[in-house]
């Protein structure tokens, strides 16, 4: 196995409801059977449509859930049923952000003393002082200012809401942050700021981040791996690059595929994904994506495809030795032709690109200077 | 003042024959505040054009879309500036709307949250017969007929089961279409579209929006389709109005939009989408947040935000024409040909 491994979920389970003896509520079959391994340092993300149980298997991933079934080995320790100190030495070491800014933060209380809250529990040696630099230092990591820690979360906007909340999760000093939906409440100015923070602190602090997201473009730019939900399961997993680029399952590519993106002149619409999920409450039997999917056999209808290694012949020895892990769960991949690779945008022309370049200079901190003008009677 | 052959010009320069709507110099500030939220827009829509009006939330689109539509609570707002025409004729919105019988009728909206604008109390195929009955008459059979061929239309399968299912029943895709059945009963010659898919998957986003794109080909319908997803933009305008802080900063074709972006908010905004075919590395972006309402700056609103900002820039920019169809709302457009920028 390549690589040093931090969390490692196995054959992991959640199902809610039924139980019950006198309100038979049905069972949500919310993750069923899933594995995955993330590795230190890495940027890992969880991809899929509403509802198919990425949340859930966070919670279960952070001990927020108890699994139904199956295991999660955190830092080599098993953490399925942790309690107790334990749970609170796990909290302190892998963290969460939430989706909403709004109203994950407490409205009463000053930034300081949400930052300072988990600092406090989880850094009781620090005096009064030292807490109070450790918390300005946060501030600063997450590009707010010492001045921030005396107002309140109301008085910030959506992006900063969202630094505090990344500051907060920080100050425990985690191995692993995990995030559901970390930008998707924000304005993709705002969502961009973001973006680069989370960038920053996976290179600068050697964070390993679980990222949950729905927006793939958002996935793409910024994760190492990427693990494919549908239902309950994971359907596919693999570099970035391998499932974006490659992508061998029949729901992966129909995602991509629904990505808006310019229209091509003269060419027809990608062909869209036909109807809806179907309730976890009654997965389809087999291959879950067997109603939706255009390759459908018999065999899919009452086998379970296994999430197994894509070997592409000579191609896939040759990856197979450098330790490749894309891996799929359907029984026909081998057939399936891989998507076209889809010439996402036009290129721009040389000035326009020139521009971009100054835009981008600007940004970064570069001096702006007007170009003299061709001086006009007006002026 | 600036060496090119820019000319500063008035109104939409997009005025088509075949315009269904033209919204003009409109001003609108909310009662007990000092700043126009929405400040001197204007925009056109034609016969079967797809009109994309995009920017970051709380920058106007959802006022601009209910103004026009009349439905902005009495009282609450005054309107500074604005006409409106639809259909040849003339309204000006300091003094009157457009007439309410139109609206549901000749024009139509959908929302960004289907579930609050649909009736929990109604089955699906009652709250469509209702919108026929109510601007076509006739029988209750025929409308409810007309009901199940829009159901159809919108590509709901089972029809004549759904016609009897009531909204919690469906899921967001599907009221999303119902809704969008709803605004086509009596074929509306514009269709406003609120977000429409904001709150849908991307598998059912793509749905919709095929959904859209077929329906203004079959029926010549203008749709201005207010949203925040620069994707959803390059998938399916023909022209596009950039918005910030109020104001329309860039206006134009589609292509020319995406290919020579001029203003530095368009340019910032498209630097700031995170690109498939470029991942990893740090995306540029733009910096700060809109000010609120009180905070906006004099001149050009978008200088609290612009790197290139300079004192210039006090001073409000006029719309200047930067191609065919294309106006942009900036001092220093385009900006190679403005400005340097050194290390
Ligand atoms: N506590 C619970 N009790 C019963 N069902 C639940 C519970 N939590 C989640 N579920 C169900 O489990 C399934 C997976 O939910 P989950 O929240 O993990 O989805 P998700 O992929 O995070 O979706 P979204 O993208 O909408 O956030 C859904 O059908 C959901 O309704
Ligand atoms: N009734 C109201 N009174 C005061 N301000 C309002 C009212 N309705 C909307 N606004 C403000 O107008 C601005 C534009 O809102 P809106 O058009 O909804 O933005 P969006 O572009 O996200 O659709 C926002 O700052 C909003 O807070
Ligand atoms: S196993 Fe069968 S139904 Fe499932 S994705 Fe593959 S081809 Fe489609
Ligand atoms: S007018 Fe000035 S502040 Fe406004 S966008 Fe242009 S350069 Fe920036
Ligand atoms: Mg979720
Ligand atoms: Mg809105």
């Amino acid at each position: 196995m390549s690589g040093d491994l931090i969390l490692r979920a196995s054959g992991l389970t959640k199902r809610f409801g039924g139980g019950g003896f006198l309100t038979r509520a049905p069972v949500v079959q919310a993750v069923d059977d899933v594995s995955l391994e993330v590795r230190r340092g890495e940027t890992f993300a969880i991809v899929g449509e509403s509802g198919c149980g990425k949340s859930t298997l966070a919670r279960l991933l952070m001990r927020l859930l108890e699994p139904t079934a199956g295991q999660v080995v955190f830092d080599g320790e098993d953490i399925s049923h942790a309690a107790g100190p334990d749970l609170t030495r796990l909290r302190r070491d892998m963290q969460f952000i939430f989706q909403d800014p709004f109203s994950s933060l407490n409205p009463r209380m000053t930034v300081g003393k949400l930052i300072g809250e988990p600092l406090e529990v989880h850094r009781p040696d620090l005096t009064a002082r030292e807490r109070r630099a450790k918390i300005g230092d946060l501030l600063r990591t997450v590009g707010l200012t010492d001045a921030h820690a005396n107002r309140y979360p109301h008085e910030f906007s959506g992006g900063q809401r969202q630094r505090i909340g990344i500051a907060r999760a920080l100050a425990s000093g985690p191995k692993l942050v995990i995030g559901d939906e970390p930008v998707s409440a924000l304005d993709v100015s705002i969502q961009a700021q973001v973006i680069n923070l989370m960038g920053d602190l996976s290179r600068d602090l050697g964070l390993t981040l679980v990222i949950i997201a729905h927006d793939l473009g958002v996935i793409r730019h910024m994760s190492d791996r990427v693990a494919v939900m549908y239902l309950g399961r994971i359907v596919e997993t693999g570099t970035a690059a391998e499932v974006f680029d490659s992508p061998r399952h029949p729901y992966t590519q129909a995602l991509l595929a629904s990505i808006p993106a310019p229209r091509v002149e003269g060419e027809g619409r990608a062909p869209q994904l036909s109807g809806e999920m179907p309730s976890p409450t009654a997965p389809p039997p087999g291959c879950r994506f067997h109603t939706r999917c255009p390759f459908a056999g018999p065999e899919c209808r009452n086998s379970v495809p296994e999430l197994a290694p894509v070997d592409t012949g000579e191609v896939g020895s040759r990856k197979a030795a450098t330790g490749t892990d894309h891996r799929v769960a359907c029984h026909h991949w081998r057939e399936i032709p891989l998507p076209a690779g889809a010439a996402r945008s036009a290129p721009h022309s040389e000035p326009v690109e020139a521009r971009f370049a100054l835009y981008r200079a600007a940004i970064e901190g570069g001096q702006v200077v007007l170009k003299a003008r061709v001086p006009t009677a007006a002026t | 003042m600036s060496s090119d052959q820019r000319v500063p010009i008035e109104g939409p320069t997009r005025v088509s024959p075949a315009a269904i709507l033209r919204l003009d110099d409109f001003t609108l500030r909310f009662r007990g505040q000092t700043v126009a939220t929405v400040n001197g827009i204007s925009l056109s829509v034609s016969a079967g054009e797809i009109l994309c009006v995009v920017g970051e939330s709380g920058c106007g689109k959802s006022v601009t879309a209910m103004s026009i539509m009349g439905l902005l609570p009495k009282g609450a707002s005054d309107v500074l500036s604005g006409d409106l025409s639809f259909m040849g004729k003339s309204y000006d919105l300091r003094r009157e709307n457009l007439p309410s019988h139109l609206r549901g009728n000749q024009i139509a909206m959908i929302f960004q949250e289907p579930m609050t604008s649909l009736n929990p109390a109604f089955s699906v195929g009652d709250q469509i017969a209702e919108s026929v009955l109510q601007h076509q008459g006739g029988t209750r059979a025929e409308a409810l007929r007309r009901a199940r061929d829009l159901l159809v239309k919108v590509g709901i399968s089972a029809p004549d089961q759904r016609l009897k299912e009531f909204p919690y029943q469906l899921s967001g895709g599907m009221r999303q279409r119902v809704m969008i059945a709803i605004a086509l009963a009596n074929d509306p010659k514009l269709l406003i579209a609120d977000e429409p898919t904001t709150a849908l998957d991307v598998t059912i986003q793509a749905q919709i929006l095929n959904l859209i794109d077929d329906l203004r080909r079959d029926t010549g319908m203008g749709t201005m389709m207010i949203t925040h997803d620069l994707g959803v933009v390059a998938e399916i305008a023909d022209s596009v109005a950039v918005m910030y802080g109020g104001e329309v900063v860039e206006y134009g074709p589609v292509r020319e939009i995406f290919a020579n972006p001029q203003h530095p908010y368009t340019i910032g905004l498209m630097s700031a989408m995170p690109r498939l075919d470029r991942p990893g590395g740090r995306l540029a972006i733009v910096p700060g947040s809109v000010p609120a309402i009180e905070n906006m700056p004099s001149g050009c609103r978008f200088r609290t935000r612009c790197a290139f900002a300079n004192e210039t820039c006090t001073e409000r920019p006029l719309p200047m024409a930067a191609g065919s169809g294309h106006r942009v709302a900036c001092h220093f457009a385009p900006l190679e040909e403005h400005v340097m920028v050194q290390a």
